[in-house]
């Protein structure tokens, strides 16, 4: 991999984004463990849990190689403060109930998917690769997300109630997935990122039509949206995660496991 | 009459070494002491998964985290498999998850003990999967068709957690002294009671001398805990970790580790509810049962509602 010091820096921040995405939301995700609603949804959620990891795992340890200081995925994971997390809001968000849980993934599940096809076309091989390789997996997730947001938008009144509340309360999280900058722009003019503000129509489409058939109403204009994620900007959750998740590497400097 | 005959029959059968069949004729006590240990064994599973699935959140490195999050995906997979298990028996899996949450059916006491560190979670692959798979290569031999093949299965899987189990403590045990010291003290905390995890004395076990009879059980509590004692403690000494146990010798002539008394008092005490974790797991389970009420609610109503199965009613 041959790369000026400008796309080197840019795509080692471009790959902690996607592999940040996915490292958070796989550790909410995998908060259920155990607990979910019924064993078929503990057997689900433990497998979406595994997929994201498994796929942070594969963008850190990308962008390990490209930063080309030796670092690996767990020093990635393990040994960066929540300034330099790159991951969505959205993705911090506690579980709440298996409602809210489920429309949180619904909301990055589509949008992760139009990410991931159209990141197949990047000029560079190893992004394209992966990309390919999760698709797969999204598609799985996406279709799971859905059906439980038909399922529980128009199940019951307590159902539907608590799916909305969920909806309601996480739209100000979305906008910011749909948002480019220098970083990613510089990208794209090379051909190796999407750019972002590209995705919107075609998330939109597929959101508010599941959301329809949910019998879901799409929130309004908001009058707060998150920003600057990608910048490092956060919620109050993402400290706890990181306390929780990097607890031993931390402690315990000079132990290997 | 016609009873004692089909009796002598079934018991020929199980003489010659055939496995019955969930539509084959069987006595009652058959069909009740299968119910009561397959589903056990499945209720044993899913409480399973809190003690271990306290960790997943806190795992040291990504692949550790990867292959705690597929064990504990595994043990869910067994509690299904096996609860479909005992319901070719003729009960379903809501009745049986009732009777748990209720307290009144059993699960393994080993999950009443607390994950207190990171090395608990590579002890317990070691022991407690140890002990299981011992307990369940004998149980793949029952004369249950559907439990038997059940078994082999899990077996399979329980081999790897076993293995992934002890290359945690194979790697603590040669680490850091902090390291050390957290996997000598869980070996400290599990081992007791993995060996409880056989159950009581023969002469104590109410059950087994019909299990054996009926090829349910193929070896005794006793012989199965004499054998994971012997295949364990040599993997122990491997790594340079001490078995909590002053009495504790090998014995040449009979080629068995013999080991010291169990605390029969604290293995009834835990049986009975009253171990360090019994309420807190029971609680979780309650919880995530009542909390999900909505959850299948609703996906009994939109299946209703668009006439189609619904896979959780």
């Amino acid at each position: 991999m041959k790369l000026d010091k400008q796309t080197q820096s840019d795509l080692f921040d471009y790959l902690l984004r996607l592999g940040d995405d996915r490292l958070i939301l796989g550790h909410r995700v995998s908060e259920w463990c155990g607990h979910g609603p019924i064993l078929e949804e503990d057997i689900a959620l433990s497998n979406i849990a595994l997929d994201l990891i498994g796929q942070s795992i594969n963008f850190l340890s990308l962008a390990g190689k490209v930063e080309g200081q030796g670092r690996t995925e767990d020093d990635l994971a393990y040994h960066r403060d929540a300034l330099d997390f790159k991951n969505l809001m959205l993705v911090e968000q506690p579980n709440g109930d298996f409602g809210f849980t489920m429309v949180r993934q619904f909301l990055f599940d589509a949008y992760s998917l139009l990410l991931m096809e159209a990141l197949q076309a990047s000029e560079l091989k190893e992004l394209a690769a992966i990309a390919g390789k999760a698709l797969k997996e999204v598609r799985y997730h996406l279709r799971h997300s859905s059906q439980w947001v038909l399922r529980l938008g128009d199940g019951t009144e307590e159902s539907h109630r608590r799916v909305q509340n969920a909806l309601d309360d996480l739209w100000m999280y979305t906008r910011e997935m749909f948002e480019s900058d220098e970083v990613e722009q510089r990208l794209v003019q090379k051909g190796i990122a999407v750019d972002s503000t590209s995705l919107k129509s075609g998330w939109e489409s597929m959101v508010f039509q599941i959301l329809k058939q949910a019998t879901l109403e799409i929130p309004g204009e908001q009058g707060y949206y998150s920003s600057g994620s990608r910048q490092g900007i956060h919620t109050e959750h993402l400290g706890y995660i990181l306390a929780d998740m990097q607890f031993l590497p931390r402690a315990y400097p000079d132990a290997k496991w | 009459m016609e009873d004692k005959k089909r009796l002598e029959e079934f018991e020929a059968r199980i003489q010659r070494g055939e496995k019955i069949e969930p539509k084959d004729w069987m006595p009652e006590r058959y069909r009740k002491q299968l119910i009561r240990m397959i589903s056990q064994h499945a209720h044993s599973e899913v409480v399973g998964m809190l003690p271990e699935g306290n960790w997943i959140t806190r795992a040291p490195s990504l692949r550790r985290k990867l292959v705690l999050l597929a064990k504990v995906q595994d043990e869910a997979g067994h509690g299904l498999y096996l609860y479909s298990a005992a319901e070719t028996l003729g009960v379903d899996r809501q009745e049986l998850i009732e009777q748990l949450l209720e307290g009144k059916a059993k699960y393994s006491n080993i999950f009443n003990y607390p994950t207190l560190t990171w090395a608990d979670i590579g002890v317990i692959g070691w022991l407690v999967d140890g002990a299981a798979i011992v307990n369940q290569t004998m149980l793949a031999k029952s004369s249950y068709g559907p439990y038997s093949r059940a078994m082999i299965r899990i077996c399979k899987e329980e081999n790897f957690h076993k293995r992934q189990g002890y290359e945690i403590v194979a790697t603590m045990a040669k680490g850091t002294p902090e390291q050390k010291k957290m996997v000598q003290d869980a070996v400290n905390r599990w081992w007791w009671p993995s060996l409880m995890m056989f159950g009581p004395h023969d002469t104590d076990s109410p059950n087994s001398g019909e299990l054996l009879r009926w090829k349910v059980k193929t070896k005794t509590n006793d012989e199965l805990r004499q054998r994971f004692v012997n295949l364990t403690v040599p993997q122990a000494h491997a790594v340079g970790l001490t078995i909590p146990d002053p009495d504790l010798k090998y014995n040449p002539e009979t080629g068995n580790w013999e080991f010291g008394e169990i605390d029969w008092d604290e293995f009834w005490r835990v049986i009975k509810g009253d171990g360090p974790c019994n309420r807190e797991r029971m609680r979780a389970r309650r919880k995530a049962h009542e909390e999900g009420a909505w959850v299948r609610e609703a996906a009994a109503a939109y299946a209703a509602k668009h006439g189609m199965k619904s896979r959780v009613a």
